[in-house]
């Protein structure tokens, strides 16, 4: 390979110089990525404050009433800082943030943190188990896609991925939900566990499968097993389609690339050729569309929680939207979306340092 | 004139090759008829698609409804044909707010370069790493929901991909001899970017926007799902399956017919931009 000609060359010259360089670029390369995360970050927090500008709703009236007089109206724009001009409303709202106080919701009562420390774990529970079965199958069936282009087994894995990104996936969950669980009864209704089990385990970590685990009851963990495998399999069929494209279309492009082209002419199986050779060429491409891929759970849960009654994060947005609770959907907003953009930045990380010519 | 001429030949025959392919054929005639049938709305859909038989609500298909009715005895098919429209009607205006803002960016920032760039490329970055559903969602919930303010939240999240490509073409003509010779002849400035630059950069965002407008279709459904999308009684897709999650177990096509019209609208939208992509690059076949 000629990347390792050029390592035994550097080596040569002078290690110890050219492993200084590479901590400097590490360096280099990690201040970078965190000011740009910092900087995507603060984008986004100034979108989120200029919704709240934005929206029709005063919240001084809204914390006030609408009988109030003028003066209460007036000290209550006071104590919401609304009398300060723009930018200083900014920072201080940015300040509160970065302290965790996002408010306080209007629906529950409750810190918008505390109601968001208790929903977050289901959505990142579903979010990840969905995320291994997609990348799983779709790494798979990418696989096997590319072995025989153009055959039949090609031909149905590929309907298979257009199929599942058309499908409206809150559609698909409903549809699932009336055969698995309606119909044939395979599947246990929403939520997160039966009633049975919802006020009996203790919940230490906020996820279902570890608490059911830890409590040490062989029911209540396959009640959760059984909660989650519908809506989890819905959602791997969402983030299969892409991988299982990606993979399928990154393979046929490398096996065109003369290092494939010589291993196969040297005899290999296809298999080998695949496996050894490949993947490890395109896993920064493909950890890439699965980060991505995750990511994209993350925000959609909005639209899949609401039909699997799932009790994370996506069905308190939508719950705040219907009333109208405007610094949940805010705050909500802005941890979903943080976790996204420190996904996505991350993973740029990632997959820049597994790049092979990168790793010296 | 040679190379004008050479170009329409150029088109037409990627057109023709574009219906060769199988997908492409298919995919193209859906998204045609789909817009003919939310034009022709009114001469095609048997019943008005806000009349409501209360005697006959939560009807099955039948002879005299085929899809049957909803919960407010609405005939369900004539409400599909009429849902056609809001989708078609948003899926313009995210074209006409979005392809604009994404190319004058791109193309500002490739040709002007140096400060200008970095400042519109690393706003682009910014913005090309939200979380684009979730952030049209809060907007749309906040500001209120509708058509435009649908269109309005999804065109402001999904421009950047635009800009990016723009920005790439336009650096590539800037030190080509077309535009030093254009420049030479005396066009300048705005003229020279909407008479010169803009006609080069168009055929590339516009297949881009073939192959965005099956995941804006999504999005709308979504928005109308969430009940964010036109207000009531207007037919709308994503709020119709919304209608009928209610009646899920017991009057399943209430929700299965209009989910079935979505997957069916962005199948073909994937249909088409899957042959766009076997047309542009034939090693993906």
């Amino acid at each position: 390979m000629p990347q390792k000609q050029g390592l035994s060359l550097g080596e040569n010259v002078d290690s110890r110089q050219l492993r200084g360089r590479r901590e400097l670029r590490l360096v280099w390369r990690l201040a970078s990525w965190l000011t740009s995360m910092a900087i995507t970050l603060l984008g986004l927090a100034v979108v989120t404050f200029a919704m709240t500008r934005l929206a029709p709703l005063d919240p001084a009236l809204q914390l006030v009433g609408d009988h109030a007089s003028a003066s209460t109206y007036a000290a209550a724009r006071v104590e919401l800082g609304l009398d300060q001009p723009l930018p200083v409303q900014f920072v201080r709202y940015l300040q509160a943030a970065l302290s965790g106080n996002l408010g306080q919701s209007i629906a529950t009562g409750q810190p918008i943190v505390k109601d968001i420390a208790r929903t977050f774990p289901a959505t990142i529970e579903l979010a990840t188990v969905a995320i291994i079965l997609g990348a799983f199958l779709g790494v798979s069936l990418g696989i096997l896609a590319a072995v025989k282009p153009g055959s039949w087994v090609d031909g149905l894995i590929r309907l298979v991925a257009l199929i599942g990104y058309s499908v409206p996936i809150f559609w698909l969950g409903l549809l699932m939900l009336l055969l698995f669980y309606a119909k044939l009864r395979w599947a246990p209704g929403p939520g997160r566990l039966d009633v049975v089990f919802q006020y009996t385990i203790p919940s230490r970590t906020g996820f279902a499968l570890i608490d059911t685990w830890l409590s040490g009851k062989a029911g209540a963990f396959r009640d959760a097993i059984a909660h989650l495998a519908l809506p989890a399999t819905v959602l791997a069929f969402y983030s299969l389609a892409g991988i299982s494209r990606l993979t399928r279309s990154l393979i046929l492009a490398e096996m065109g690339q003369e290092y494939a082209l010589t291993a196969s002419a040297k005899g290999a199986a296809i298999h080998r050729v695949i496996f050894v050779h490949i993947l490890p060429n395109i896993a920064g491409a493909l950890i890439t569309v699965i980060a991505l891929s995750y990511a994209s759970l993350l925000e959609g849960a909005v639209l899949t929680e609401t039909v699997f009654a799932w009790p994370g994060i996506g069905r308190y947005l939508t719950v705040a939207m219907f009333a109208g609770d405007m610094p949940a959907i805010l705050g909500g907003t802005l941890v979903v979306g943080a976790s996204f953009v420190i996904l996505n930045t991350l993973t740029d990380l990632l997959v820049s340092k597994s790049k092979p010519g990168d790793r010296l | 004139m040679t190379s004008s001429i050479a170009a329409t030949s150029n088109e037409t025959g990627f057109i023709r090759r574009l219906l060769r392919s199988p997908s492409g054929l298919i995919g193209a005639s859906g998204v045609l008829l789909i817009f003919a049938i939310a034009l022709l709305a009114p001469l095609i859909a048997p019943y008005d698609p806000i009349l409501q038989e209360t005697a006959n609500r939560l009807a099955p298909p039948g002879a005299l409804h085929l899809l049957g009715t909803d919960a407010f005895g609405r005939d369900i098919l004539s409400r599909l044909i009429y849902g056609a429209r809001p989708t078609m009607a948003l899926l313009l205006f995210v074209i006409l707010i979005m392809a604009p803002l994404g190319i004058t960016i791109g193309v500002f920032a490739g040709y002007f370069g140096g400060y200008i760039e970095s400042i519109l490329m690393r706003l682009t970055d910014i913005v090309m790493s939200f979380p684009r559903l979730l952030l049209a969602f809060a907007f749309v919930a906040i500001i209120g929901p509708g058509l435009i303010n649908g269109a309005l939240a999804l065109a402001l999240t999904s421009w950047p991909a635009y800009a990016r490509q723009a920005r790439v073409e336009t650096t590539a003509l800037r030190r080509s001899d077309y535009l030093a010779a254009a420049e030479m002849v005396g066009i300048r400035g705005i003229r020279l970017l909407w008479g010169h630059v803009l006609p080069l950069v168009l055929p590339s965002a516009i297949i881009r926007l073939a192959l965005d407008m099956s995941g804006m279709i999504l999005a709308a459904a979504g928005l109308g799902f969430l009940g964010l999308g036109v207000r009531p009684p207007t037919a709308e897709w994503g709020t119709m399956v919304a209608g009928g999650t209610e009646v899920i177990f017991d009057q399943w096509w209430v929700a299965a017919a209009p989910g079935f019209a979505i997957l069916i609208a962005s199948l073909a939208f994937n249909l088409l931009a899957d042959g766009l992509r076997d047309v542009m690059d034939p090693r993906n076949d």
